[in-house]
């Protein structure tokens, strides 16, 4: 599917639109991340009224997708919205042009947090601390994994009763499971890894220490 | 039939009571399942937040092994589901991204066996003799508002699997062990389930739109296929009912559990694991035309 005759821009130094700093690479940089022809989009809305979390959000889907095409990057990357965002392929299964806008949100959170942008710290800082429990054990131990989302984001008291009543009912597993590959898992993180997180340490060198030790969990 | 069986993370702890009721079920009516040996995590909605390749990658370990194996894979998990399944498509069109996974890969994958969910795999039309001979107490008790969620079925160019709009596949399972099941609108409405540490409020929210949707259609009960959707509307449902006021009482059950039930399996286990209480529902008389449905709005 070829997008339409929309040119390439020729920019190579900033244009203002009304008044707004616009940077062509911009969607560029989120077409190549994500796969995805942002210039077919032709703004029917129908993303942000399907959209489960658009109630809670500061820039609507369509908005958002509406700033890629013209460039507008600052807004977008700054956004709780890209945060907010559940994946939940809602808008990408109902787009009558065939945009994903879930992937388009993928990259939009690549590019803030490679920038140092992310907004929503405590889920860009959730995702992380997700990963590396998986680099950590090879499977996701809840346990560990929760508690050391709370120290990071320095809320351990809220849903105290929750975990307790969660407890009480053996829905919590108290020991890890470690993998035997785990070693390839770690291969598998580092990898593929392109946005170094912020801000980046040096990478470690060899057998991959989890990388729980670096990154967003001390910000 | 032969599957190489994913749990994933959540069946080894909080969900524990979908695998035990998964694997009592395809036992009994004829689904083999060996676990893939050394599985890892599929990567969840974190992986694809932080990098694309990194959400190929996870899920394609498990598929090298999986091919090692011969079997194609069951998943039980509705999110496990969506990123095996959407690694599994990219990778068998995208060769140089396979080929660079698989550098890495102690077991290559190659594209040669596919993933399937376990609602597909139970309501193949070929099971459902061996589920009707089994059953020995249908549950006519029940009034269920199926919830499918946003994975199990979107993207559906990739899932390929039911309606994404109007799925039924749980539908048609538990109406052939006698459960009355509702229409509702709400069934691949998203839960929020991946904010359930970051946004409580958010979620709660959410969460509140499902339960009063699925009792307004006049559910005495919810049923689904996800370990995220089933301890959030479960584990968060107090907090509802604290925040807006309303009581709600409406046990999730993973759809297995029913199953098992029907076919008298042992599952008392899994049910006590519930947060919302299970016994009253499963105990109420059967009534025929009872008209909740009215007036709940």
């Amino acid at each position: 599917m070829e997008q339409p005759a929309a040119s390439e821009h020729n920019t190579e130094s900033p244009t203002i639109i009304l008044g707004v700093r616009t940077d062509a690479d911009f969607r560029l940089r989120v077409e190549s991340l994500s796969g995805e022809k942002v210039m077919q989009c032709y703004q029917c809305g129908e993303c942000t009224a399907g959209c489960p979390m658009a109630f809670a959000m500061d820039l609507m889907p369509n908005q958002v997708l509406r700033m890629v095409q013209l460039g507008v990057s600052k807004p977008v990357l700054e956004s709780s919205t890209i945060w907010l965002c559940a994946g939940c392929e809602t808008c990408a299964a109902r787009c009558p042009r065939l945009v994903s806008l879930s992937k388009i949100m993928d990259a939009l959170r690549q590019i803030a947090l490679s920038e140092g942008k992310a907004r929503e710290r405590n889920v860009a800082r959730f995702h992380k601390i997700f990963i590396d429990a998986v680099a950590r054990d090879g499977r996701v131990h809840e346990v560990g994994m929760l508690a050391r989302y709370k120290m990071a984001a320095r809320d351990l008291f809220s849903d105290m009763g929750l975990g307790l009543r969660m407890f009480l009912k053996g829905k919590l597993k108290l020991m890890p499971d470690k993998i035997k590959g785990v070693d390839e898992v770690r291969r598998l993180i580092r990898d593929t890894t392109e946005t170094p997180p912020h801000p980046s340490p040096k990478r470690g060198g060899s057998a991959a220490p989890p990388p729980s030790r670096r990154g967003l969990g001390g910000g | 039939m032969k599957y190489a069986y994913f749990p994933g993370c959540s069946l080894h702890s909080t969900a524990k009571e979908y695998d035990c009721s998964t694997k009592a079920v395809c036992e009994t009516i004829g689904v083999e399942l060996e676990e893939i040996p050394d599985w890892n995590c599929c990567g969840a909605s974190s992986a694809h937040s932080l990098s694309h390749k990194l959400s190929l990658a996870l899920p394609a370990r498990n598929l090298g092994i999986a091919e090692k194996m011969g079997l194609d894979v069951a998943v039980p998990c509705a999110a496990c589901y969506n990123r095996m399944r959407a690694a599994e498509q990219e990778l068998r069109g995208n060769t140089s991204e396979r080929e660079s996974i698989n550098k890495i890969l102690s077991a290559p994958f190659e594209g040669g066996i596919s993933v399937k969910t376990l609602p597909e795999i139970i309501g193949a039309p070929d099971l459902a003799e061996s589920i009707r001979e089994n059953v020995k107490k249908p549950l006519s008790q029940l009034k269920a508002a199926c919830y499918y969620g946003c994975l199990l079925v979107r993207p559906p160019k990739v899932m390929g699997f039911d309606d994404a709009e109007d799925p039924r596949s749980l539908d048609n399972i538990v109406s052939a062990i006698g459960v009355e099941t509702v229409n509702w609108p709400y069934k691949v409405e998203c839960c929020g389930a991946s904010f359930a540490l970051t946004k409580p409020s958010i979620v709660v929210k959410l969460t509140y739109d499902i339960l009063r949707y699925a009792k307004a259609a006049g559910a005495n009960c919810i049923v689904c296929a996800c370990p995220l959707c089933q301890a959030n509307l479960d584990t968060r449902q107090k907090d509802v009912e604290a925040k807006y006021g309303e009581k709600f009482n409406l046990p999730i059950f993973y759809f297995t559990e029913l199953l098992a039930l029907a076919m008298d399996l042992p599952v008392e286990d899994c049910l006590k694991r519930h947060m919302v209480a299970t016994d009253e529902v499963l105990r109420a008389p059967i009534t025929v035309g009872s008209g909740e449905n009215a007036d709940k709005r």
